[in-house]
């Protein structure tokens, strides 16, 4: 394994607007976003490959695909 | 690895919320079937403390990625901002609930007989569209007629709202502003109010 720092892009939702739908969970290959109690989606950055699926499904507009240090 | 993608019987839901505005197009005692769509989403969300409804169950929702998704029948743009914020997904539910009541009441005057069946279904509140061949007698109370006509109104307006959101923006528009969606999001906030969102959290996935 390498030590040097890797960028990697990881889905993030902006809780305070997601309405909670899952549309996002039906897409996502990795299982790695799902809806926590009715409230809004969130997403497992271990699992998550920063695909975008999810953003580009989400009816609110409300999932980023972000660069993040890993 | 688990394939997550799988297809479940809930994902075929679709066709019975498209049955169901077929049938009222038919026979508006139909439409009476609605109430499940009002009653299933609350009982889990106050039972379970979850929004499993639209997650998985909601016919309408995958209709319209179905048509909007699939089909191609959406511009997927982003909605306007406006439309996801608190003051308007309270808003529509409070003025969606209102008109509720307003459909309540003209059917507790038909049961006082204080006014008769009009055999109109109303469109986005406003347009009285003609609907008498779906009414076919006189076995059962006026007021259960009135009723019906009431509901298919609620349901026939929502799927439109939903159908015009869905060409204009992304398919599930309607999810952002959908006062089931909305209402059933507010219990389970008042469910879990207080509690610190430990990672036992009751995750509604697709498995
Ligand atoms: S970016 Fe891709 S992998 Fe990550 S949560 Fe979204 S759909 Fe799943
Ligand atoms: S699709 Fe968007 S609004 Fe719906 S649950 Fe996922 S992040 Fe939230
Ligand atoms: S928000 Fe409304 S239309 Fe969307 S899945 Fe939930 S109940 Fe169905």
């Amino acid at each position: 394994m390498e030590s040097v720092r890797k960028k990697r892009r990881k889905a993030r939702v902006d809780e305070t607007l997601c309405v909670a739908c899952g549309c996002c969970v039906k897409v996502c290959p990795l299982g790695a976003i799902a809806v926590v109690n009715g409230l809004y989606a969130r997403v497992d950055t271990a699992r998550c490959v920063g695909c975008g699926k999810c953003a580009k499904e989400c009816p609110a507009s409300v999932i980023e695909v972000q660069e993040v240090e890993v | 690895m688990k394939k997550t993608n799988q297809k479940h019987w809930y994902d075929y839901l679709w066709i019975a919320s498209l049955l169901y505005l077929i049938l009222g197009f038919f026979n508006i005692l139909f439409a009476w079937l609605g109430i499940l769509c009002f009653f299933i989403p609350l009982i889990i969300s106050i039972v379970r403390g979850n929004k499993a409804y639209c997650n998985r169950y909601c016919g309408r929702g995958q209709l319209f990625s179905l048509i909007g998704g699939r089909f191609g029948l959406s511009r997927k743009r982003d909605v306007p901002r406006w439309m996801k914020s608190k003051a308007f997904r309270y808003g529509f539910l409070i003025f969606f609930f209102a008109m509720f009541f307003q459909m309540l009441w003209v059917t507790g005057l038909v049961f006082a007989g204080a006014a008769d069946l009009r055999q109109v279904v109303t469109l986005l509140w406003t347009f009285k569209l003609p609907w008498h061949w779906a009414y076919h007698g006189t076995l059962i109370a006026p007021w259960m007629a009135q009723f019906a006509f009431g509901f298919y109104s609620v349901m026939l307006t929502s799927t439109v709202l939903g159908l015009i959101t869905m060409i204009l923006f992304k398919p599930r528009s309607w999810c952002v502003y959908c006062p089931m969606g909305t209402m059933t999001q507010l219990i389970c906030k008042a469910r879990h109010a207080g509690e610190k969102n430990s990672d036992k959290s009751d995750f509604v996935t697709e498995k």
